[in-house]
C-alpha cells in the first residue's frame, strides 16, 4: 500500500498507484475491441470518468512493447474494486495485450490526468462519441445521470457491428442515438440536424466529444453558437504519463495566442472551445 | 547497515542515485517520496523561452526510446519565481540543469540560477553553440574549456557539466571541461539517432532525428564514462540505459561516483528506488560496508579462471588488460 508524501501543493497532488491487477474478465466484444476488467480496489476508489490508466503491456519473443499505453476507463466499480477498458488492438502494444489471459496480472499506472466535469444545474448534456470516444466517453453516462443531469448519447461507429456501449447507455437511463458509415448517417450535416434538434427540445445544456477531429469541429460550432459548456477528450502519443517528459503535448487557444498542453496532466479533458483539434 | 552516501566533490549525497535531466519533475512525488533520492536534477532551463519541436516526440526502438522534445521551456524566470520555490518542499538537493546557445548567454544564465535553493548546477553543454556553426559546446574540446572558464567564473556553485555522447574523444572533451573549472561531469547526454515507419515512408519524429536513450545505449555510455573516469580526477555521474539495480552498479564499477536514472521512469515510475534499494541489498550480500568503495573498483580483465568454467585455468593464463604502449582496445 502506497503513502502520499510530501508534494507542492498542486490540484494533481493525487496519490498516482502503480499496482499489478489481476484480469477478471477479457474477451472481444466485436472484430476490433475488446473488453478488459481488472482487480484494482485501491485505483478504483481513485478514479473519475476521463481519467486514464497507462498500462504495461507484456513483452513476448514477438512483440516488444517498450512504453506503456494509455488507456480511458471505460467503466468503473469503486465499491467492488473493478476497473474495466474497452480497447482497439491496433499496433505492438494492444496486441500484445490482447494475449493475456484471465488471472494473469497486469501492471497498470494511475488513475493519470483530469477527468470530466459537469455543467452547472441540472443541464442536460449531450455527448459525441466514436472510436476510441465510445470508451473513454461511457462513464460520463453514468456520472451525469447519478448527478441529475439528463444525457443523450450519440454513438457513431463506421457500420453497426461496431457500435459499442449502446445497451450500456440505456441501461443507464440515457437515450443513445446510433449512427454508422455504412448507414449513411454519420457524416457532419446530419449529426448537425440531430444537435439541432436536441436543442430544440431543450435536451442540449452542455456538449461532449472524443474519438473524431470532425465531431470535435461540430461540437465546438454548436456550443459556440448556443454559448454551452463543453468538454473534449484528446489523444497523444505519452511515454511518462505524469506530466514531466513533454512528449504527449497538443495546441490548445488561450485568448489570442496558441498553447502547448500535455494531454496526460493538463488532459485528457479540456474545455471543448479551447482545443484546436489535430 | 550500508553507507549508501558518496562524494561529489564538496557536496555529499545520501545515495548515489538521482534522475536524468528531462525525465524527473514533481509530479513523481505522486507516486513516490522523491525525498529518498541522492538529489533532484531537473528538466534543463534556457535562457529563452521555447516551444518545443513539433510532434511526434518520442519513438519507440529496439531496447529504447528516441525522442526530440526540444527542451520547451517557459524561461529563467520562471525557474526563479515558480520553479525553485516549489522544490523547497523536497529534502534532496536540487540540481538546476542550464542551457544555451552561445557562452556569455550561457554564463549569465548560471550566474542567474545561481540562487539559495539550487544545490549545484548541471550545464548541458550538448546542445547546439551558435558560435560554432550549431555544433554542440562538448563536441570538441576547444569550445568546451571555452564556455566552462565562462560558467565556472560565473557561479560559485559546484558545476556538474554534461557531456555528449556524440563526441569523437570523449575522453578529451571530459579533460578540457576539467580544466575549465567542471566539479563533475554527467556521461552522457543521448546519441544521435532517427527510426522510419515504412508503411507511412515517415520519419517516426517529427523533427527526423533525435536522441536515444534506454537499455540499448547502456555498453556504449559505460564504455565512455569508464573511459572519462580514467581521464580526469573529478567525479563522473553515469548515465545512460540504467533499468535497475545492476546497470548501476555497472557503472560505479567503471569508475563512477553517482548515476542517474531517466528513460527507466517512463517504464516503471519507481524505478529509481528499486535501484537504491537495489544497489543496498548487493552491498549487503558483498560484504560492502560503504557503496563509494566500489567506485571504480573493476577486477583486472582478461582472466579466463574467473568465468568459473570448471576446468582450472588459472595456471599459466597471461594476464592482459595492462597498460600497453599501443591502445589495441576494442580493436576487432
Ligand atoms: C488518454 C488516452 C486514452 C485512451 N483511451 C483509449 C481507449 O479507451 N481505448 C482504445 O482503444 N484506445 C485508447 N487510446 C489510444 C491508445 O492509447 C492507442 O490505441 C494505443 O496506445 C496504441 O498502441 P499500439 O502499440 O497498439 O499501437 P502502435 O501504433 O504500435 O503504437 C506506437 C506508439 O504510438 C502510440 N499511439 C498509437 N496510437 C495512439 C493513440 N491513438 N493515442 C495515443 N498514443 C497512441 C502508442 O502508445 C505507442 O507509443 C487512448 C489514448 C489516450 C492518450
Ligand atoms: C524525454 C527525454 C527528455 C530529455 N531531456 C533532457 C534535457 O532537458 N536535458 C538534458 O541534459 N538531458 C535530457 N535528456 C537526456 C537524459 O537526461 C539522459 O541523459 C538520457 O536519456 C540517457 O539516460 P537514460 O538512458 O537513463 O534515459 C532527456 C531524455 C529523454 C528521454
Amino acid at each position: 500500500m502506497q503513502t502520499v508524501h510530501a508534494v507542492p501543493p498542486q490540484p494533481d497532488s493525487l496519490p498516482v498507484l502503480e499496482e499489478r491487477a489481476e484480469i477478471l474478465r477479457h474477451e472481444a466484444v466485436n472484430g476490433e475491441y475488446r473488453l478488459m476488467q481488472v482487480a484494482a480496489p485501491a485505483q478504483a476508489k481513485l478514479a473519475r470518468a476521463g481519467q486514464f490508466f497507462h498500462l504495461l503491456c507484456p513483452q513476448d519473443d514477438a512483440l516488444k512493447p517498450f512504453f506503456r499505453r494509455p488507456m480511458s476507463i471505460y467503466a468503473i466499480d469503486a465499491e467492488g474494486g473493478r476497473i474495466s477498458f474497452l480497447y482497439k488492438v491496433t499496433g505492438t502494444g494492444t496486441k500484445a495485450l490482447a494475449k493475456l489471459a484471465i488471472g494473469e496480472r497486469l501492471d497498470m499506472l494511475g488513475p493519470l490526468g483530469i477527468g470530466f466535469s459537469l455543467p452547472r444545474g441540472k443541464a442536460p448534456i449531450v455527448i459525441l462519441a466514436r472510436g476510441v470516444g465510445l470508451a473513454t466517453l461511457a462513464p460520463l453516462v453514468g456520472l451525469a445521470q447519478s448527478e441529475g443531469h439528463a444525457v443523450t448519447a450519440i454513438l457513431s461507429a463506421r457500420s453497426p457491428d461496431l457500435l459499442m456501449s449502446v445497451e450500456e447507455t440505456r441501461a443507464a437511463g440515457a437515450d443513445a442515438i446510433t449512427v454508422t458509415d455504412a448507414q449513411g448517417n454519420s457524416d457532419t450535416g446530419h449529426v448537425a440536424s440531430l444537435l439541432d434538434d436536441l436543442h430544440q427540445q431543450g435536451r442540449m445544456g452542455a456538449l461532449y466529444a472524443c474519438g473524431s477531429n470532425r465531431l470535435l469541429k461540430l461540437a465546438q460550432e454548436h456550443a459556440t453558437r448556443h454559448g454551452l459548456f463543453g468538454e473534449v477528450a484528446m489523444e497523444q502519443q505519452m511515454a511518462c504519463g505524469l506530466g514531466m517528459c513533454f512528449c504527449c503535448v497538443r495546441a490548445f487557444r488561450e485568448g489570442d495566442a496558441t498553447v502547448h498542453r500535455r494531454v496526460c496532466c493538463e488532459g485528457p479533458v479540456f474545455p471543448l472551445e479551447e482545443a484546436l483539434g489535430w | 547497515m550500508v553507507d549508501l552516501s558518496v562524494d561529489i566533490g564538496a557536496l555529499r549525497l545520501a545515495n548515489p542515485v538521482m534522475p536524468a535531466s528531462g525525465t524527473f519533475a514533481h509530479e513523481l512525488a505522486q507516486v513516490f517520496d522523491v525525498d529518498r533520492l541522492g538529489a533532484l536534477v531537473i528538466k534543463t532551463v534556457t535562457a529563452d523561452k521555447r516551444i518545443g519541436n513539433p510532434t511526434p516526440r518520442v519513438a519507440e526502438v529496439a531496447g529504447g526510446m528516441l525522442n526530440s522534445i526540444g527542451i520547451p521551456c517557459k524561461g529563467p524566470q520562471h525557474f526563479l519565481d515558480e520553479t525553485v520555490p516549489l522544490y523547497r518542499a523536497f529534502k534532496a538537493p536540487l540540481v538546476a540543469s542550464i542551457s544555451a546557445n552561445t557562452p556569455d548567454e550561457f554564463a549569465r544564465l548560471c550566474e542567474m540560477v545561481s540562487v539559495p535553493g539550487v544545490t549545484a548546477i548541471e550545464v548541458n553543454i550538448s546542445c547546439p553553440n551558435i558560435e560554432d556553426d550549431g555544433r554542440a559546446f562538448a563536441m570538441r574540446p576547444e569550445p568546451t574549456l571555452a564556455v566552462m572558464r565562462k560558467l565556472r567564473a560565473a557561479s560559485d556553485l559546484p558545476l556538474w557539466a554534461k557531456l555528449t555522447p556524440n563526441a569523437g574523444e570523449i575522453q578529451e572533451v571530459a579533460q578540457a571541461a576539467e580544466q575549465g573549472g567542471a566539479d563533475a561531469l554527467v556521461v552522457a547526454n543521448t546519441i544521435l539517432a532517427m527510426s522510419i515507419d515504412i508503411t507511412t515512408r515517415k520519419p517516426s519524429l517529427g523533427k527526423v532525428m533525435g536522441g536515444l536513450s534506454g537499455p540499448a545505449v547502456k555498453p556504449i555510455i559505460l564504455r565512455m564514462a569508464y573511459q572519462c573516469a580514467r581521464s580526469v580526477a573529478i567525479p563522473v555521474i553515469g548515465c545512460g540505459g540504467i533499468m535497475n539495480a545492476e546497470d548501476a552498479i555497472e557503472y560505479m564499477l567503471a569508475g563512477c561516483s553517482a548515476v542517474q536514472v531517466g528513460t527507466a521512469t517512463f517504464i516503471h515510475p519507481s524505478a529509481m528506488l528499486s535501484v537504491i534499494d537495489g544497489i543496498e541489498a548487493w552491498c549487503a550480500q558483498n560484504g560492502v560496508a560503504r557503496v563509494r568503495d566500489i567506485i571504480g573498483d573493476l577486477a583486472q580483465a582478461g582472466d579466463e579462471g574467473a568465468r568459473n568454467w570448471g576446468a582450472d585455468m588459472s595456471a599459466e593464463k597471461p594476464k592482459s588488460g595492462k597498460p600497453g604502449e599501443m591502445n589495441w582496445e576494442g580493436v576487432a
